[in-house]
């Protein structure tokens, strides 16, 4: 090493352990967090647009009324909630896509980081968005003059926040499915028609007889069905509960399985 | 370093990719502390073997072993690092925020400052990674290597694209790291930084080596000269002794001598032996390298 000089020679071996959790860690989480509230784009669609679309569509409504007595108002201000919840945790999911093309998730191999306190972190990220959007779509709601019992705020923010579990799996699904940078761009207007067969957009009831039945087989129709239920008094449905499930499962698995087959060696 | 093991061990390492053998029964061992450096043309399957050894691939046979243990052992506990040649950013990340990042990835890191400042990018920790030039990008990821303090680096490539200053400032950082006893395993097809920076180079050709040397000794054999000369019944073994005298090979009535001394065979030749028709022919590294690493046609 002529050339080369010297400048420092270790004197101590470096801590050499594993990471504790798998490299999963909150540091991470911040960092991750402060990425994605930077990013215009994903603000506009989970955290402005669902707000500005109560606004347009929801307080028109005011001063009706549901069947229980309930303002249509609220009715539409958690829809818009659980709407807001799944494009935020979808976003995040699908941003594994972008990832993988730009060679990040090769990159993280060359460390110690596991490959599931990854996934951890983006579920974490996810949901966190994900309360955020509901609680900012609440916020609007609130300050536009919708009144519910305090129990109803709760266990419908609850409701739409633990659903878009369901929907952070499939952005994670779609995220190891298509290695495509602009990945929300295709799920977008997915979601879209999703929401609307989820009655996000309007009550399910108003689509044609067929729909009607097709829509409570698509994946956002559980979570919208329990979300409403504190506030329309219709009790937990067994098939809201079952479409919740069913759909968490198959992208889950979905997920789980793209994940295994991503991380195997060549 | 007290370990024992070589920081290296590549034993048979073959790898196919259709009817296409980029490695072919390669075996290497690197002692601790070495700077190696990887030389071969496009194709020669550098960065496959890079690949395996990193444990980003599977050999088709033959075994890796870093520091005695398994390269996933070795990434797992920061024994290994590696600055790659393509991708592996997020553009929407800081320089500052991507290496703060992978520090959480390890129990236990050089401060994210000092890793900063070592690889020439600490005026820049703000500068979001999309709107940095290829050599700082390239930088940063030098930086991410440093964070474990690893016993080995390993770098494939790592100024391809890079301006004449780029690569300067890249070979300056990692000069300036440098330190007794890390191990730095490096691919490249530029001549000048293998002479400049290795200890030792490994030429490959093919997914072989075909010549593994210190650096002294590749350019020995680059650089000699062969002196040819007519000279029935040759005493091989005498001419073999001389000083500088690499190789002596016998063709009919002709001799055929590799040295590292041309005037001194010569005149031996011409002053104490019936030796005529002298000729003596220079090669120089350029050559050797071509010699070595370009495929033989007909073979």
């Amino acid at each position: 090493m002529t050339t080369v000089s010297a400048t420092t020679t270790r004197t101590v071996e470096p801590d050499r352990r594993l990471p504790a959790l798998g490299g999963f860690c909150l540091g991470v989480l911040r960092i991750e967090l402060r990425r994605v509230l930077r990013n215009r784009r994903t603000l506009a669609f989970t955290l402005i647009m669902p707000g500005v679309f109560f606004l347009i569509f929801g307080l028109p409504q005011g001063g009706q009324s549901l069947g229980n007595g309930r303002p249509v108002t609220a009715y539409v201000m958690i829809s818009l909630a659980v709407y807001a919840a799944m494009v935020a945790t979808t976003s995040v999911g699908g941003a594994v896509a972008t990832e993988r093309a730009l060679g990040w998730s090769r990159q993280l191999r060359l460390t110690p980081l596991r490959p599931i306190a990854y996934v951890a972190t983006k579920l974490a990220t996810a949901m966190t968005l994900g309360l955020l959007a509901v609680v900012v779509e609440f916020l609007v709601g609130a300050a536009a003059g919708v009144r519910v019992p305090a129990y109803v705020w709760l266990l419908s923010g609850l409701a739409a926040w633990v659903g878009s579990l369901v929907f952070a799996a499939f952005g994670l699904f779609v995220g190891y499915l298509v290695p495509a940078e602009n990945v929300m761009q295709i799920i977008g207007p997915m979601l879209a028609v999703l929401a609307m067969f989820g009655g996000l957009f309007v009550p399910v009831e108003v689509l044609p007889d067929v729909l009607q039945q097709v829509a409570k087989f698509t994946p956002v129709y559980g979570v919208g069905v329990l979300a409403r239920a504190p506030l329309t008094g219709d009790g937990v449905s067994v098939a809201g509960v079952a479409n919740m499930v069913c759909w968490a499962l198959v992208f889950g698995i979905g997920a789980a399985r793209l994940f295994r087959r991503d991380t195997a060696r060549v | 370093m007290t370990s024992t093991h070589p920081a290296v061990e590549l034993d048979g390492l073959t790898k196919s990719f259709g009817a296409l053998t980029a490695v072919d029964g390669l075996s290497l061992r690197v002692r601790p502390g070495e700077v190696v450096a990887f030389l071969g043309p496009n194709g020669a399957g550098k960065t496959t073997t890079i690949d395996m050894l990193l444990g980003l691939a599977r050999p088709d046979a033959g075994t890796v072993r870093i520091l005695g243990g398994t390269p996933d052992d070795a990434v797992a506990h920061g024994r290994v690092a590696a600055v790659l040649q393509t991708g592996g950013l997020l553009k929407d990340l800081t320089v500052g925020e991507t290496v703060e990042m992978s520090s959480h990835f390890y129990r236990h890191t050089r401060p994210v400052a000092e890793v900063l400042e070592r690889a020439g990018i600490a005026d820049i920790a703000g500068r979001v990674v999309g709107r940095c030039s290829g050599g700082q990008q390239q930088r940063l990821r030098f930086a991410l290597a440093l964070l474990p303090d690893p016993d080995l680096m390993v770098l494939d490539e790592p100024t391809t694209g890079m301006d004449v200053e780029g690569r300067r400032d890249f070979w300056q950082a990692l000069r300036r790291d440098a330190r007794a006893g890390r191990t730095v395993i490096f691919a490249t097809h530029y001549l000048d930084e293998a002479d400049a920076y290795a200890d030792r180079i490994v030429l490959v050709r093919q997914g072989r080596i075909v010549a593994d040397g210190t650096t002294a000794e590749i350019k020995n054999l680059a650089a000699g000269r062969t002196v040819r000369a007519t000279l029935p019944g040759a005493d091989q073994a005498a001419l073999a002794a001389l000083p500088g005298v690499d190789a002596v090979e016998v063709r009919g009535d002709s001799v055929l001598v590799r040295t590292g001394d041309s005037d001194a065979l010569a005149r031996h030749l011409l002053t104490r032996t019936a030796a005529r028709d002298v000729e003596i022919t220079s090669r120089n590294l350029e050559d050797a390298f071509l010699a070595l690493t370009t495929a033989q046609t007909g073979a």
